[in-house]
């Protein structure tokens, strides 16, 4: 067995640092690999059953429901076995996404870093309104703007009114005050317009609800949002896209590609378990990493993904709905070469796994050849 | 023994001529028994379809209940009938399938569960223009206006050419047998009848179907004779499609259920097989079995790990067989003279049961060839399970160990890996009924082969309570003996080990000598006090420093970080340097050596190990006052809005936020206080060896327990804008949402009382649900990873052979053999 390349890049490294003559290294080497091949897997080793137990038993001791500060920034992310499920049922949106920006080396003063923040931070019409009145009889809507905050953020009222594309909405300004007449006579509707008005997205990157900035461990001023564009922010100046990290997994997926998205899943992944003061070791992690996404897609675990997609009929059908795929399983003609343990399980044979997977059969009590 | 082994399995659709050679008869009547309660001939019950009753013979096959597997029947129905688990196949079908020449329209290969969502207009091959189909459920199916029975249904399949089919992966069979014209009645074995201790019989949900589905049948056949008038007929027709619809699937929506006399839905053939309670998750994936046992667990410190404490009663009922050879027959006679076994097995595989009237004849008949089934001894090896069975150690391998009165006894030190403790569990045990079955448990699951957990790399396996308690103590600086009483302990705690030659023993120097030879390691404990000066390692003031050099404890009390289960490293380090044996051995004496220390010393609690002196008691009152005080100039500065508010948070929020960091600073300080100044106690021994409890559980009882929290949040829940009807609408301080100002020992208020059973009722509810998703989570992960495997290559492969993983965990380490997940080679090449 070949060393991995981090075990022999430490060594390498203790026999410069310590100034190790050439016939003491090469004892050191044959140590090592001795030491390597003794704690390498055993053949046949049911690896899978290991990581799914190694992976859930400590679930249960998870907690549900605790919500947790984010460092020092005041940004609430789901933690414990919530996340966890979320991040192993591979769901399109975390329920709280959540981006960590890092600013290159031009962009580390606070105004600099903070006009950058404020550029991140979606501002939608709702934010620049005081009060809203609906007048039924003229079918307007008549908001009265902030105008501090439209100082503040640098919009021109006018500018305003084309930023809001509705249909059958005219806008107009006047002073501090936006009114919208709705073209059709639809006063069921008009309610909704109001809200949907208020939605509209002024500046900023969508989605980006919160930002805040703040200085991490190294000195460096980070921006952590609630709510997450990963390809949004990556155009914005200033912003380190190498760095620059989400925890949307499906965002890293379409934005980077599959082998960024596996590294986000271990990643994500070790850190809810690691939070809850609970030690997995990370090749499990990244072995159920790699399953859900060694096609080139993601996969979660479970019905929609890697359990209702084997290979196996009786492995579906094992799994959940039955019914279903012992009918198309009949339409199609499938064949099943048990090759799983659970086929083997419900057949009551001997599974394929472990001491079970060898086929070589001595012959007893035969003498001679 | 030979055994055929199952290759593969096909599937596929029935036909009708498949469906009538393997049926034996032909079910022509709904009658199922005679006046003299003998089954009726040509019924459903047929004697020929097998037998389900002990003592008669089947009259197809001649073998008893056990030996005859069943005969299919067969029904010729009087019109053709959808079969309701294909309505989905059979709309998609006729969607794509020419009206006139039968040709399957579509162009390129597609999935019959997925085809094209427009209708094809016009057939490509005849050029035949097409009707909309549609279909409303259950089972019925119209073209434009017009219905489509299922005889037209048939009869528009069977144009369709066999090499069609495949363009829409239609395999299994052809499709007008998804119409059903001969039905099969499944055998008796399959739906048997019980017979009520009143003498009633009762049958099968099946066989109620059944006799449905028979007697509707025979009555549209009859009236089809007699002429009778077409909507009689369609009538029946729908009634008999429904029975049929019902007997495969009795939950379908828009179809009544069918149901029992007594108002309970029958169970048709899909609720029989689907879901937790059915065929295939709760008697083909799990099974009950013989020779197991299950009583309460209680512990013994005095026997090893890798045994388990069996109950004699249990050891007298279970057997294991042994074959007899020429080696084992004297102690197999022996054994059976001592009525040792209870059955024995001659070669003709004839079993005899061993009597005391028949013993000795046994014994002179016996011999080579025979097979004895003997009941349990000491050293014999079973599993040993507690649920829930969340990973592999939760079974394990021991030797059995027979003893007096009625509970299993096992070590605590392995109640880790089960999860166990002795507030009345339960385990199971069960008895390996083959040699490769022991050898295979002997190798692969014993106790002392499972000390490192697959999970960590640490150890499960180590010292626990008391066992910690006792060696922290016994190692601690200044603990000295005799050489007469360091005999004494050592014979309480039954340790058979040489003494050194010397008149004075420290407690260092009685630990040492268990510790294997090439034990080296360094670290720093648990209780390091984190001290403020440039650590001195093995000069450390508090003994923190743990230094073993050849197996030889130098300086360092023992705590859990030592040799505790989870944490303990040492454990780690003498499984690399020594056998599992000598691990399992250092883990049995430790563990007893400990326990007999602390009888030794005695060691117990007491309230008044909390008492705090009266100034301390004022200092912590007064802490928890200014904390009280703070939180109410929070919310004075709330109230002015002169808040520091947090970053993304409303200023309601952020006033939380900081109440509770205030909150929490109280109780630090105060747990910071009670630190310094309890009383030295055995209390603090078990904080400080890690052994139970913290500083924190010290402070919630001597002094202030803190704010009581809901879902991370002060208690906020209750009646309008106030927790209860004592305080004041509105009011935000800390009493007033959940702060327990009082400890324990002095008591709680009311108010306070109830904040802490919220909290406590809270971890109840979280508790429930959290089991409950953890668990459909662990089967989800157990479905999909249940195949993957590491191969000689050290590739992760599926049971399709395709790669996962080039090399398992990337660097093919596995972290059972491993030193917390790390190869650490360093310890590798000392002295190199």
């Amino acid at each position: 067995m070949e060393l991995p390349l981090k075990i022999v890049k430490e060594v390498e490294e203790y026999i410069k640092n310590n100034k190790i003559d050439k016939k003491r290294a090469e004892k050191i080497w044959e140590r090592v690999r001795e030491a390597y091949s003794n704690a390498v897997y055993d053949p046949e080793e049911p690896i899978g059953v290991v990581t799914a137990q190694s992976l859930s038993e400590p679930a249960t001791q998870m907690t549900m429901r605790t919500y947790h500060f984010a460092g020092t920034a005041g940004i609430q992310v789901t933690l414990g076995l919530p996340r966890l499920i979320e991040i192993f049922d591979a769901k399109k949106e975390p329920e709280t996404p959540s981006m960590t920006i890092y600013l290159k080396k031009d962009y580390q003063t606070k105004e600099k870093a903070m006009r950058i923040a404020e550029d991140i931070k979606e501002i939608k019409l709702k934010d620049l309104v005081i009060s809203t009145t609906i007048d039924l009889i003229n079918m307007t809507i008549t908001c009265k703007l902030d105008m501090n905050k439209l100082r503040r953020y640098n919009i021109k009222p006018e500018e305003l009114a084309k930023k809001i594309k509705l249909k059958n909405l005219e806008i107009t300004t006047k002073e501090d005050r936006l009114i919208a007449v709705s073209t059709k006579e639809d006063v069921i509707n008009l309610h909704k317009l109001k809200f949907r008005m208020l939605e509209s997205h002024i500046k900023g990157v969508k989605g980006v609800t919160h930002v805040i900035l703040s200085k991490n461990e190294k000195g460096e001023w980070v921006i952590t949002t609630l709510g997450s564009n990963l390809k949004k922010v990556f155009d914005i100046e200033g912003v380190d896209a190498t760095r620059t990290y989400t925890n949307n997994i499906f965002e890293v997926y379409e934005v980077l590609g599959i082998e960024a998205a596996r590294n986000v899943i271990i990643r994500e992944a070790m850190k809810t378990i690691e939070e809850q003061g609970l030690g997995v070791d990370v090749r499990y992690v990244s072995l159920l990493a790699d399953l859900m996404t060694v096609t080139g897609k993601i996969r979660g675990i479970g019905r929609y993904g890697i359990a209702g997609n084997k290979d196996s009929v009786l492995a579906r059908a094992a799994f959940e709905e039955t019914k279903k795929h012992i009918i198309n399983a009949s339409v199609k003609g499938a064949k099943d070469p048990l090759k799983g343990p659970i086929e083997n399980i419900i057949l009551n044979q001997v599974i394929p796994l472990g001491t079970g997977a060898f086929k070589l059969v001595g012959r007893i009590g035969k003498k001679g050849k | 023994m030979s055994v055929s082994k199952i290759e593969r399995i096909d599937f596929g659709i029935l036909s009708p001529t498949v469906i009538k050679s393997m049926a034996t008869v032909r079910i022509v009547t709904s009658e199922l028994y005679d006046a003299d309660g003998y089954p009726v001939d040509g019924g459903v019950m047929d004697p020929r379809l097998g037998v389900a009753d002990p003592g008669i013979r089947c009259r197809t096959c001649n073998g008893t209940i056990g030996e005859c597997p069943g005969h299919f029947g067969y029904l010729e129905l009087a019109k053709p009938v959808i079969h309701i688990l294909y309505t989905k196949i059979i709309y998609n079908l006729l969607k794509v399938t020419c009206r006139k020449c039968g040709r399957i329209m579509v162009k390129e290969k597609v999935n019959i569960n997925n085809i094209p969502r427009d209708q094809i207009k016009k057939c490509p091959f005849c050029g035949e223009i097409q009707k909309k189909i549609t279909f409303v459920k259950p089972y019925t199916f119209y073209e434009e206006k017009e219905e489509l029975n299922p005889l037209e249904i048939r009869e528009r399949f069977e144009k369709i050419p066999d090499g069609d089919l495949s363009k829409v992966e239609f395999n299994g069979g052809r499709p007008e047998w998804l119409i059903l014209t001969i039905f099969p009645i499944p055998p008796v074995t399959v739906r048997p009848s019980i017979t009520l201790e009143t003498g009633e019989r009762s049958e099968d949900d099946l066989t109620h179907k059944l006799v449905d589905i028979v007697r509707i049948n025979q009555s549209l056949k009859e009236n089809i004779d007699i002429g009778a008038p077409e909507f009689i007929l369609t009538d029946l027709w729908e009634l008999l499609q429904y029975h049929i619809a019902t007997y495969f699937d009795n939950e379908l929506t828009g179809v009544p259920q069918a149901r029992h006399r007594s108002g309970r839905p029958l169970k048709g053939i899909v609720q029989r097989l689907k879901a937790k309670e059915g065929r295939i998750r709760n008697n083909l994936l799990g099974k009950r079995v013989n020779f197991s046992s299950r009583t309460v667990i209680s512990p013994d410190p005095r026997i090893s790990i890798n045994e388990v404490g069996v109950p004699e009663v249990v050891a007298n009922e279970l057997t294991i067989p042994e074959s007899v050879t020429t080696l084992n027959i004297k102690r197999i006679k022996e054994l059976i003279l001592n009525g040792r076994v209870n059955y024995v097995t001659r070669p003709d595989k004839r079993k005899i049961k061993v009597t005391e009237d028949n013993k000795e004849e046994i014994v002179k008949n016996i011999g080579v060839g025979w097979s004895v089934d003997r009941k349990l001894e000491d050293g014999d090896i079973v599993l040993f399970n507690r649920q829930p069975s969340l990973h592999r150690v939760s079974i394990m391998a021991h030797r059995v160990k027979v003893m007096p009165y009625r509970t299993f006894r096992l070590n605590p030190s392995v109640c880790p890996p089960y999860n166990a403790d002795f507030d009345g569990d339960e385990m199971n045990l069960h008895a390996l009924q083959s040699e490769e079955a022991q050898t295979e448990a002997s190798m692969l699951m014993e106790v002392k082969h499972n000390i490192i957990s697959p999970r960590f790399g640490g150890p499960l396996v180590g010292l626990d309570l008391d066992q910690i308690s006792g060696i922290y103590l016994l190692t601690k600086k200044g603990v000295v003996f005799t050489k007469e009483e360091a005999a004494q302990l050592l014979g309480s705690a039954n340790i058979d080990i040489e003494l050194p030659d010397k008149e004075k023993i420290t407690g260092k120097e009685l630990v040492s000598l268990l510790i294997p030879k090439g034990v080296n390691i360094e670290f720093k404990t648990n209780y390091c006090k984190e001290c403020d000066e440039r650590c001195t390692k093995e000069k450390c003031k508090h003994d923190a420093w743990v230094k073993i050099v050849n197996g030889e404890l130098k300086t360092g009390t023992l705590d859990s970080s030592a040799v505790g289960a989870f944490k303990g490293k040492m454990i780690n380090e003498i499984k690399r340097v020594a056998s599992e044996d000598e691990l399992k051995d250092f883990i049995d004496n430790l563990g007893r050596l400990g326990i007999a220390y602390l009888m030794q010393r005695g060691f117990s609690i007491s309230i008044a190990d909390l008492d705090l002196s009266k100034d301390i008691l004022e200092k912590a009152q007064r802490e928890v006052e200014k904390g009280e005080r703070n939180v109410l100039k929070l919310i004075e500065e709330y109230n002015k809005g002169a808040l520091e508010i947090i970053p993304g948070m409303t200023p309601e929020s952020s006033l939380e936020t900081h109440i509770l960091s205030t909150l929490a600073r109280v109780l630090n300080n105060v747990s910071q206080l009670v630190a310094e100044n309890i009383r030295y106690s055995d209390i603090v021994v078990m904080a400080d060896s890690g052994a139970k409890g913290s500083n924190i559980n010290t402070t919630q009882m001597a002094a202030c327990v803190g704010s009581e929290t809901i879902m991370g949040k002060r208690i906020q829940r209750g009646y309008y804008m106030r927790t209860l009807p004592h305080f004041k609408r509105g009011d935000l301080s800390a009493k007033a949402h959940g702060f327990v100002a009082r400890g324990f020992k002095k008591g709680l208020t009311p108010f306070e009382f109830f904040w802490n059973l919220m909290n406590g009722r809270e971890g109840l509810m979280d508790k429930s649900l959290r089991t409950r998703k953890s668990g459909y989570m662990q089967r989800r992960f157990m479905n999909s990873l249940q195949d993957l495997r590491v191969h000689y290559d050290l590739t992760v492969r599926d049971s399709n052979n395709n790669i996962i993983q080039f090399v398992a965990g990337e660097d093919g380490i596995d972290p059972t053999k491993s030193d917390w997940g790390e190869l650490g080679w360093i310890n590798y090449i000392r002295g190199v």
